[in-house]
């Protein structure tokens, strides 16, 4: 039984753009996990913030909730207070989660609330067309940094992890297979997951052929980077 | 003058921070709510925990007040400033309780107790004065204190009371208890209780003066385990987080001051557009920004009822006093769930923590739930999105769509507007005939209800509860007659009048404005509507 996971929405976008991988790699990984019957259907709640990675919700025949920019990590905590029932995923950008809002995803890690975030890290502002993040490299030219960028990128793997994350690990969006087997289990931690998605910027930052280098080389660990069992906070409540 | 508030009696008590002020205040304010008077009880103090100078103010009458009385009967100074300080506030038979007076802390001293029990002596000595039962004040003693110096201050009580009795000194003036069978409760409280009669599941807040016993009461609530609070990170998380809560089926309040309201805009402004069910109370103090954090203001009135950027519905009511806080507590979750919006409560600091004896009747209150489709539900795909959107929940730019959903949600907004008659959108007090008129919201129904109490005209009273949508209608016909219309609150700019000129095309005859961050006095009204009057 194959499950009707697309809308009728328009795919918008550009042609090429590894989102579109991430995407099918979410859709398989639901597909798994309803057809194993982990998890119904129904009780699925997808989230993303704004950003190129926030047209996400209208392309999945999900229950979803398009939140604001920088604010999609607290919402997905009030839906999982609200319903512990729910499996409830949030997608986001380097932008929507380190640069507006990060006080969010620091303290939902630090209270280990049992929601997973799918960090979209194509190291730029995209929708914007073209501006530095938190998580850009030092010396990165962008529309608003002409001379480089003059500051350090977090490394959002290792400060999402000290802020208490139960669940930390990276993927990289080229690899549906790899990207999915992540997805699926961050999709079944009990607590607070973070999969870094390496997503490379077609048209403002193509650092494809960097990424691949450097993951050939192994110097981009990949997979699961931590995981570890603790109550969550909303089995406190 | 000093005749006609005879059937009054205030008492005043002045400390430091962390001398009990408060405690002192709640113990008498029990004491008399316990003999059946009516009461009403003020706290004033300044934003620090030690030091600076707190007052409560506990007036009294066989009748019900609405508001407390600036000159003081009796006046316990557990610091010699607070005499200075509240030397223009004295009756003429004035009795002051100080320590030369009754020795407080000779007699703490003497009994090893820490200075702060030092009000407990002045408790008791109040008790002879005013020939009031001290069985009944050990009573609330025991309860205040559960325990810790209870001993002392029990023991405390009985030297204060015995010191008077040696001296024989009674207070002239006396006063008749009245019916009973009310509670002294504070704004905030009986709002909070009105949420948790209609059902509220979660609260949210990030403390904020004068909002934040909201959040104290609520969290204490949760023993009762009917309803859950959570204090995330920010103002922002708070409303975010309350979004995720509605969406997802969960009765939801948030609360905080107007200028923790302001942190919340974007996320406001999204409840509108995508019509998630949320109540907000909103607790006015003086701004602009930090402004004057512990004492009150109605400057905000223009703030709650644009707030968010873009055009939505929103209902907006102002209550008054505890009873109203109560009601309207309740209704704003019916409404915010029956029309799918969000529905602001707009309070300010003397309706949120002055107290006053009141009813708070529960079985009045019904729980209207209204319709919507929940994640979790078979076969069903509930899509939200502060993009603009389709019947669907898909985000879209297309310009019939977009007209078309603006459109729907004005059309919610007209009938609210059409149900209007059947709400209490505009209270009519007084003289109903009277073409004299006076027009106030929010807490300054309390000064303005015992200002006309010493007038000699007749008046007809106007309070406005809804300010948005604005009752229009009911308010033209209820001004169109007037010969004068005087309206009372408190900012510089009179934003009452000029919406009441906005809505209805008449405009206000005088204006009576503070915007001090102080309350009305009811006597310095009396004043100025009896200039205005002649």
């Amino acid at each position: 039984m194959a499950l009707k996971l697309s809308t009728n929405a328009r795919i918008t976008w550009c042609p090429g753009c590894p989102n579109g991988a991430i995407l099918v790699a979410f859709r398989q990984a639901v597909e798994e996990l309803v057809e194993q019957g982990k998890v119904r259907l129904e009780n699925i709640v997808a989230l993303s913030g704004i950003g190129c990675h926030g047209k996400i919700t209208d392309y999945l025949n999900l229950n979803s909730f398009t939140s604001l920019h920088g604010r999609v990590i607290p919402t997905m905590t009030g839906v999982k207070c609200a319903n512990p029932d729910l499996l409830v995923i949030g997608f986001s950008g380097d932008g929507d989660s380190f640069s507006e809002g990060l006080d969010h995803l620091l303290h939902a890690a630090r209270r280990n609330s049992d929601i997973k975030l799918f960090l979209h890290n194509n190291q730029i502002f995209a929708l914007t067309t073209g501006q530095v993040t938190a998580l850009s490299p030092k010396g990165m030219k962008g529309k608003s940094t002409p001379l480089g960028s003059i500051e350090e990128p977090f490394d959002a793997c290792s400060l999402v992890k000290q802020a208490g994350a139960t669940f930390v690990a990276r993927a990289y969006a080229g690899d549906i297979v790899k990207t999915k087997e992540v997805m699926l289990a961050a999709m079944t931690h009990k607590g607070f997951a973070l999969v870094e998605i390496i997503q490379p910027c077609i048209t403002f930052f193509d650092t494809r052929d960097y990424w691949q280098e450097q993951i050939k080389a192994g110097k981009v660990p990949l997979g699961i980077i931590h995981q570890e069992t603790k109550p969550t906070f909303e089995e406190f409540l | 003058m000093e005749d006609s508030y005879g059937k009054v009696f205030t008492i005043g008590i002045g400390g430091a921070a962390g001398d009990g002020v408060r405690e002192a205040g709640t113990t008498i304010g029990a004491l008399l709510a316990a003999l059946g008077y009516e009461i009403f009880s003020s706290f004033t103090y300044p934003s620090l925990i030690r030091g600076g100078h707190n007052f409560a103010r506990v007036t009294f009458s066989k009748e019900k007040l609405a508001s407390d009385h600036e000159k003081l009967d009796v006046l316990i100074a557990l610091n010699a400033e607070t005499v200075e300080i509240h030397r223009g506030e004295l009756h003429d038979n004035v009795v002051v309780i100080d320590e030369p007076l009754v020795l407080m802390l000779e007699a703490t001293k003497s009994l090893n107790a820490p200075a702060i029990a030092r009000s407990s002596v002045a408790l008791g000595a109040t008790c002879y004065l005013l020939d009031l039962p001290i069985e009944k004040m050990l009573e609330i003693l025991k309860r205040v204190f559960q325990g810790k110096n209870l001993e002392a201050n029990i023991q405390l009580a009985g030297v204060g009371y015995d010191r008077l009795k040696t001296l024989n000194f009674r207070h002239t003036k006396k006063i008749e208890p009245g019916e009973g069978r009310k509670e002294l409760v504070d704004g905030n409280t009986a709002f909070a209780r009105g949420l948790l009669a209609a059902g509220l599941d979660f609260y949210i807040a990030y403390p904020m003066t004068p909002a934040t016993s909201i959040l104290h009461f609520l969290a204490m609530q949760q023993k009762t385990g009917k309803v859950k609070v959570i204090q995330p990170e920010s103002e922002l998380s708070v409303i975010n987080l309350a979004l995720g809560m509605s969406y997802a089926g969960q009765r939801v309040a948030i609360g905080s001051a107007s200028g923790g309201f302001a942190l919340m805009q974007e996320a406001f402004s999204f409840a509108g557009g995508a019509e998630l069910p949320l109540v907000v109370a909103v607790s006015q103090r003086q701004a602009p920004a930090t402004g004057v954090p512990t004492y009150s203001s109605q400057a905000d009135l223009r703030f709650v009822i644009h707030a968010g950027h873009g055009e939505f519905p929103r209902i907006v009511i102002a209550p008054g006093d505890a009873e109203e806080a109560f009601q309207v507590g309740a209704r704003a979750l019916n409404l915010a769930w029956q029309y799918q919006l969000p529905v602001i409560v707009l309070l300010d600091k003397i309706v949120s923590e002055h107290s006053q004896t009141a009813v708070l009747d529960v079985s009045q209150i019904k729980v209207e739930r209204g319709e919507r489709i929940i994640p979790g539900t078979p076969e069903k795909i509930i899509k939200v999105t502060s993009y603009e959107h389709d019947e669907n929940g898909i985000s879209t730019e297309d310009p019939a769509a977009i007209k078309a959903m603006i459109n729907k949600r004005f059309a919610k907004a007209e009938t609210i507007r059409e149900s209007l008659t059947g709400q209490e959108t505009i209270k009519v007090y007084g003289d109903l005939t009277s073409e004299n008129i006076i027009i106030f919201w929010g807490s300054t129904k309390g000064p303005v209800f015992e200002a006309v109490k010493y007038l000699d005209k007749p008046v007809k009273l106007v309070q406005v509860l809804w300010l948005e949508p604005f009752d229009s209608r009911k308010l033209a016909a209820l001004l169109k007659n007037a010969k004068k219309i005087i309206n009372i609150e408190a900012n510089h700019n009179g934003q009452m009048a000029a919406l009441v000129r906005e809505k209805t095309g008449i405009t206000v005859t005088d204006s009576i404005l503070r915007y001090d961050s102080r309350p009305f006095s009811g006597a310095v009204l009396t004043e100025k509507l009896k200039t205005l009057l002649n």
